[in-house]
């Protein structure tokens, strides 16, 4: 059997070497983790090298900073630019590379064979053409932002995770339902139906989660083109310093996430509202214990052990107001390092434990929002180590009882997997892992 | 539904009546609109049946299609209905404003204003619309000159219900609901006689009790375009009978019968439903408006005067499905309009701007010092920035650096300083920018005073420009490239699925 580096090697290869015959562009689908920024990178460099200047397009400041000081830090004598807003503050990792150029109009980049930016910044860029883009976190780009953006480029290539959660608009309506250029769509998605014959390519291999994640989030998230994770079992472990101290129930969550990777935290069932005092409570409760029992993970990168810190540690929710919640209580704790945000935010991010407050947990009703698997899955593969999932219990009842009743529209292509299964496949996975807490 | 909302609603379950959510009104209601309820047959896809349309309450107008399967009277009611549109539409085509001082441009100084029962009857205006506006005045198959027209504003009508704050065309149970909360849920809201029984019980019963008399068919048939099946069953069904039975022997006397007892029919189908829509729209007058309901209504008048110049110059109908570019330039239209819209109600309206308080987005509090000559002398030139201290009871989310804007004064920024809290109350420290005149010393009445209560939210009504898309023509390969030309075929009123 080949070993993951090698399967993951050669398909980057693949895709790179398909881009020069590329007519028009290539997309590439990456579950999470599956070295989606070292591809980009590679590509600029491949693109770059022959001489063909690159657009290099991610969807928020983070991560184009994040690509560009990655680009910057591996070939010091490539010359980068950095498009940006005129309030731009270069960010420390940015500014510490002298081959980067930060400039607000693209005729000051006029010479940089590789020049990054937001979406939204490229959209404001006029009368000036890339031979080839490089589209980032594409998925998570809505269609009317390509549009914006299309005209400056000939080839591309998209590179996303199509188990993430779609681009929304807080506006409602069905007028564009079932247009091949619905601007409410991804923009991978109108992409793929105008031009069909563009090729799909995918990694399939994650190097972020550990088996049993991988096993779970495959199954569950990408039902017909699985991924194996890059790490055998027991390369990644977690151990804690501390011993717990009697037993009480976040204890046992602990030590059950640290053993297995998975934790389910159950709490009595009850119907709450969104910010429910419970829920809350158990979530802050786990991250400060977890932090106070000293935990130190081994890896294929930290073979000799590595502690845990607050800043590798985050709480993912559905909402903002439960973020807030749990944020306020933690700040109370004295743990204001430990991320708390919404599903939406934490989209390619990485962490070492993550503690999610179940979409469903304590709802009378499972809407199309609560059930979007995007939402869950991206809550669910943040992780390096473990992920504790926090869940009033009565979420398979409550889905047996909402069946998935969303309306079947005309030429819309059918998406996979649907939410309700996806919430499914993750409850009934989880039930090994349970922890009834009180 | 928002917690605030869930309370309105559980009060107004325990005091047996509807609880305002709003304290002004954010919609425009016109002095004539023109009030529209159709009914339409049952199992025939936007086949109109009846309507009843004026703009007066005591000027009802009855129409009705004796044989609703046949094509050409579906036509001749379209015809009929165009008649009395047009004519209102065009009592607004004569009166004109200038405005904007800098560069002048000329509008309609008024608009017309459409009301619909329901989203239904709005689903149904659209269809008509759809179903006329491509229709030839030559050739086969037809129609009357003013058909192809009245589809055209019809389509206008219901495109403009789709701009959250547009008032130009408005179902009724939607601006109810937006101002009154019900002990029923959003689904039964729907029901304007029952909705309307929430909110204005007749003396004697409590809304509960009067929207569970308002489900009864008999006593309150339904405000449309869905009939009762009942009453298609027992009288719908023998009058259209009746009506073909006198047009197979071709006795014009029976005909005749047979036409006014299906219209009487219909008209205790239609009567309760247009008493109960000028009802609604008495309520809703009794409301007084908000600060920003003029302005908006501005933009409907904008809107109108584009359209009337779009039939005037002999443009195209409108296409039946949006180009690439148009749905996402649309989108974007949308998207501001709607955030705008939230603003604005939030900055009208102290009930709605209780919601972003709820939630930590806004707070209300009490200026307990103010320095308002302070002068910033740290930069290149010395400015004013005075500085204020509010004092609150509310959940602060704010942090330091953050800019808010306050409803009395939203051309004023207002940077948090630093935020200090001792048990519930929360004393935020805001810096003031703007809105305070040239000097360096502020106008009166521009900086709070000490004592003064104020309002804080971390939104502002800013202007925010819409974004560039390409010409429709430069559309690219990833959108499936430009799109063909519009040409008028004979094809154009065939649905896919005729």
């Amino acid at each position: 059997m080949t070993s993951a580096a090698e399967l993951a090697a050669r398909a980057t290869e693949e895709i790179l070497a398909g881009l020069e015959t590329a007519e028009r562009g290539v997309v590439v689908d990456s579950p999470p983790g599956a070295g989606k920024s070292t591809l980009v990178v590679a590509a600029a460099y491949r693109l770059a090298g022959a001489g063909e200047p690159v657009m290099v397009v991610a969807q928020t400041n983070e991560q184009v900073d994040d690509l560009t000081s990655r680009l910057a830090g591996a070939r010091p004598q490539l010359r980068i630019g950095r498009l940006a807003a005129s309030d731009y503050v270069p960010s420390p990792r940015i500014a510490r590379h002298p081959n980067v150029t930060v400039a607000v109009s693209a005729a000051d980049l006029a010479g940089c064979p590789v020049v990054t930016g937001t979406a939204h910044k490229w959209a404001l860029v006029r009368d000036a053409f890339w031979p080839w883009a490089i589209v980032d976190e594409a998925y998570q780009m809505r269609s009317d932002l390509l549009l914006r953006v299309a005209g400056r480029f000939g080839r591309a290539l998209f590179v996303g995770d199509p188990g993430q959660l779609d681009p929304f608009s807080a506006v409602q309506t069905e007028r564009w339902t079932g247009l091949t250029w619905d601007p409410m769509q991804s923009a991978v998605a109108v992409l793929l139906r105008h031009n069909p014959d563009i090729g799909v390519r995918r990694l399939s291999v994650s190097w972020r989660l550990p088996e049993p994640a991988a096993e779970l989030v495959s199954e569950a998230f990408y039902p017909f083109t699985g991924f194996r994770s890059g790490s055998r079992a027991e390369q990644r472990r977690m151990a804690f310093t501390a011993a717990s101290f009697g037993k009480n129930a976040c204890d046992l969550t602990l030590e059950m996430a640290a053993r297995t990777g998975w934790a389910l935290h159950e709490l009595p069932a009850r119907h709450t509202v969104r910010t429910d005092e419970g829920a809350v409570t158990a979530c802050a409760a786990l991250a400060a214990r977890l932090l106070q029992r000293g935990p130190v993970i081994y890896s294929e990168r930290a073979v000799a052990g590595a502690p845990v810190t607050a800043d590798r540690v985050a709480v993912g929710t559905a909402h903002r107001d439960q973020a807030q919640a749990i944020r306020a209580r933690l700040r109370a704790d004295g743990l204001a390092g430990v991320t708390v945000d919404t599903a939406n935010s934490l989209q390619g991010r990485e962490f070492d434990v993550v503690i999610v407050l179940h979409p469903l947990s304590g709802r009378r009703d499972a809407t199309a929002f609560h059930l979007e698997a995007g939402r869950l899955c991206v809550l669910t593969s943040r992780h390096r180590h473990a992920c504790i999932v926090v869940a009033r219990a009565g979420i398979p009842g409550l889905l047996d009882a909402h069946p998935s009743a969303e309306p079947v529209h005309l030429n819309v292509p059918v998406k996979f997997p649907d939410g309700w299964e996806a919430n499914q496949a993750v409850m009934a996975r989880l039930q090994p892992w349970k922890v009834r807490a009180p | 539904m928002s917690t605030l909302i869930a309370l309105a609603r559980a009060l107004a379950v325990e005091r047996g009546a509807a609880q305002p959510c709003c304290a002004v009104r954010h919609v425009h209601i016109s002095d004539r609109p023109l009030v529209f309820v159709p009914l339409a047959l049952a199992g025939e896809a936007g086949a109109p049946l009846a309507a009843m349309v004026g703009d007066r309450p005591q000027a009802a107008r009855l129409l009705t299609v004796p044989e609703p399967r046949d094509r050409d009277q579906r036509f001749a009611f379209a015809a009929e209905l165009a008649a009395i549109v047009l004519d209102y539409i065009g009592r607004y085509l004569s009166r004109e404003e200038t405005v904007n001082v800098r560069e002048p441009r000329v509008r309609f100084a008024d608009a017309p204003q459409l009301l619909l029962p329901n989203p239904a009857g709005l689903a149904f205006t659209r269809l008509l619309g759809r179903s006329t506006r491509f229709r030839r005045t030559e050739g086969p198959y037809a129609v009357p000159e003013n058909v192809p027209l009245l589809g055209r504003w019809l389509t206008f009508f219901a495109e403009r219900a789709e701009v959250p704050p547009s008032s130009l065309t408005l179902p009724v149970t939607q601006a109810l609901a937006l101002h009154w909360a019900t002990g029923q849920s959003p689904l039964e809201d729907l029901n304007l006689g029952a909705l309307l029984g929430w909110i204005d019980p007749p003396p004697g019963l409590t809304g509960a009790q009067a929207a569970a008399r308002a489900e009864d068919p008999v006593r309150c048939p339904p405000a449309g375009p869905a009939t009762d099946p009942t009453f298609d069953n027992e009288v719908l069904e023998l009058r259209l009978l009746a009506v073909r039975t006198a047009r197979a022997t071709g006795d014009g006397r029976a005909m005749r019968r047979a036409k006014d007892a299906l219209a009487q029919a219909l008209a205790t189908q239609l009567t309760p439903a247009w008493t109960l829509m000028w009802r609604a729209v008495e309520l809703l007058r009794t409301l007084p408006p908000g600060a920003h309901v003029s302005s908006r209504w501005d933009a409907d008048k904008d809107a109108f005067t584009w359209h009337a110049g779009q039939i005037r110059d002999g443009g195209p109908p409108q296409p039946r499905r949006d180009s690439a570019v148009s749905a996402a330039r649309r989108l974007a239209g949308l998207e501001k309009t709607q955030a705008e819209y939230a603003v604005q109600r939030a900055f009208d309206d102290p009930l709605m701007m209780a919601e972003y308080r709820m939630t930590g987005e806004a707070f209300a509090g009490t200026v307990t010092a103010a320095e308002p000559d302070r002068v910033d002398a740290t930069g290149r030139r010395r400015v004013l920035r005075p500085r204020v201290i509010v004092e609150t009871d509310d959940v602060v989310l704010a942090v330091p650096g953050t800019v808010l804007t306050s409803p009395a004064r939203p051309s004023q920024q207002a940077r948090v300083v630093s935020v200090t809290s001792a048990g519930n109350r929360t004393a935020v420290l805001l810096e003031l920018k703007g809105g305070m005149g040239r000097a360096l010393t502020p106008e009166p009445g521009s900086v709070p005073e000490t004592g003064e209560a104020v309002c804080y939210a971390t939104f502002g009504d800013g202007f925010q420009r819409l974004p560039d898309f390409p010409a429709p023509e430069d559309t690219p390969w990833t959108h499936g490239g430009p799109p063909a030309p519009y040409v008028p075929a004979d094809d154009d009123a065939r649905e896919a699925w005729s």
